[in-house]
């Protein structure tokens, strides 16, 4: 039975969705090592909460990028080794689609979580209030454009063996212009300045990645499931 | 009409070509390198602020400018061979690699030493250093890439996409860096109109950067050739050309 795009992309979404809900400790588990990450630098530091207003935007934004990493591995490799990831491939629906749907619903279950949960983060670094709108947007955009380079990682790594570490030496530095612009953000939205600038390059960032990397990432699927 | 091409690419046609160009590539370079050598070292005047110890960019600039000309030809020929299946443009890109990673670690390495009497400190967060480094790290993803797969063949096709993911970040990458801090100088080679070097200080950077090209050209010539062979390792023409 052949189904239309749009019910195609549909599926796969509610297919990825159901299967990350059934497991709600892969879910917390990047959460928790985002907010284990962030109480370690208080920790390695001496506590002034002065000293950590200034630091907080920076702390956040590793955090977010380091536990955003953690979860990248599991985007196509469970798929990858029961054979789905090949069904779907040779379904006769465009792998392009499906891989956006997957890349989606990843995005859905790690990066929004992580911007819903990082106003705890915010509170106990001692990031004001009026902040947490334009440091949640700028993480979701960040989250965003990261699950798309993360893509095309996870895609370039998924047949090999031990690919986490080569996984995050790939993404990192990919990844740096969004630390630049996302701690800026944050950084202007707690001295009360003007975010607009970062926040623009932000969205320019996930849209320039929103729009080229699912073609990246099939072309990368395409090679390592050849 | 495109079989001439085909040919050229022909793996016993380039290690012939590769092994024939390398002394033309290394002697001019000693020339060029030459040149540069004793025309910035000796005969440019010292600069009236820095003093002699400026005369360390006729060695770090042609490096940074090798590292980024490494990195794109390398994903230029991954991208070849990647659209028009033309197989010797991987072992092009393997043998660029570590070349255009010596190019970033020579400008890291002879930046640092610069910034110690003139910064007073090895390492400033300054955006084109770091950018620099980013570039090694580009580079390092590239190379462990490639040989983390089993199946040559498939290492060489990932990291050919990866190169070009990495080449459309790489300005990203410079600008986003250079926003975030300024502390370098600004360019003053590469700029549009009349360079702000007097030209005894001039031309032996220049030369350096063409010595440093050809430089590059005979390296890549004599890696072309290890790469071609250890590739073509099963193939006839291989045997004899070792034997004869």
């Amino acid at each position: 039975m052949t189904v239309g795009a749009v019910r195609a992309f549909n599926l796969v979404l509610q297919r990825e969705l159901c299967l990350s809900f059934r497991r709600p400790d892969q879910l917390l588990q990047p959460l928790v090592f985002f907010l284990i990450v962030t109480t370690l630098f208080p920790l390695g530091l001496n506590l002034q909460l002065s000293l950590l207003r200034d630091m907080a935007p920076g702390v956040l934004w590793v955090a977010a990028l380091l536990s955003s990493l953690l979860s990248l591995d599991s985007l196509f490799k469970s798929d990858a080794d029961d054979g789905t990831l090949e069904q779907l491939a040779l379904c006769g629906q465009e792998l392009t689609l499906i891989v956006v749907a997957k890349t989606l619903a990843h995005w859905l279950v790690t990066g929004a979580a992580l911007v819903l949960v990082s106003p705890l983060v915010g509170i106990a670094l001692g990031i004001p209030a009026g902040a947490f709108v334009i440091m949640m947007s700028s993480l979701a955009l960040g989250t965003l454009t990261l699950s798309w380079l993360g893509a095309i990682g996870a895609g370039l790594t998924v047949g090999l063996r031990r690919g986490n570490v080569l996984l995050s030496l790939i993404v990192l530095p990919l990844a740096m212009p969004l630390l630049v612009f996302g701690a800026a953000a944050t950084d202007r939205a707690i001295t009360a300045t003007s975010a607009a600038g970062p926040l623009y390059f932000l969205a320019a960032l996930c849209v320039l990645t929103c729009t080229l990397a699912p073609f990246a990432a099939t072309a990368a699927l395409r090679i390592t499931l050849e | 009409m495109w079989t001439w091409f085909y040919k050229l690419a022909s793996p016993p046609h380039v290690y012939a070509a590769a092994g024939a160009l390398t002394p033309w590539f290394a002697v001019s370079a000693a020339a060029a390198i030459g040149y540069g050598l004793v025309g910035g070292l000796v005969f440019a005047p010292p600069d009236y602020q820095q003093g002699d110890a400026f005369r360390i960019i006729y060695v770090h600039v042609p490096s940074a400018w090798m590292s980024l000309f490494g990195y794109t030809s390398m994903a230029v020929a991954g991208a070849i061979a990647l659209i028009w299946r033309i197989k010797i443009g991987h072992a092009v890109a393997a043998a660029t690699a570590p070349i255009g990673a010596s190019f970033t670690v020579l400008a890291l390495v002879t930046g640092s030493l610069w910034g110690r009497p003139m910064w007073g400190t090895y390492w400033a967060w300054d955006p084109r250093l770091t950018s620099e480094l980013i570039l090694l790290f580009l580079y390092a993803g590239v190379m462990s890439l490639r040989s983390a797969f089993e199946d040559p063949a498939r290492g060489d096709r990932a990291a050919a996409l990866l190169g070009i993911v990495g080449l459309v970040n790489v300005p990203i990458i410079h600008y986003s860096v250079v926003w975030w801090n300024s502390l370098h100088q600004a360019a003053t080679v590469a700029k549009f109109g009349k360079p702000d070097m007097v030209g005894s200080m001039l031309w032996p950077l220049l030369s350096m950067f063409l010595g440093f090209m050809l430089f590059h050209g005979a390296v890549l010539c004599m890696r072309l050739q290890g790469e071609v062979l250890n590739r073509e390792r099963q193939a006839k023409w291989v045997r004899e050309a070792i034997t004869a």
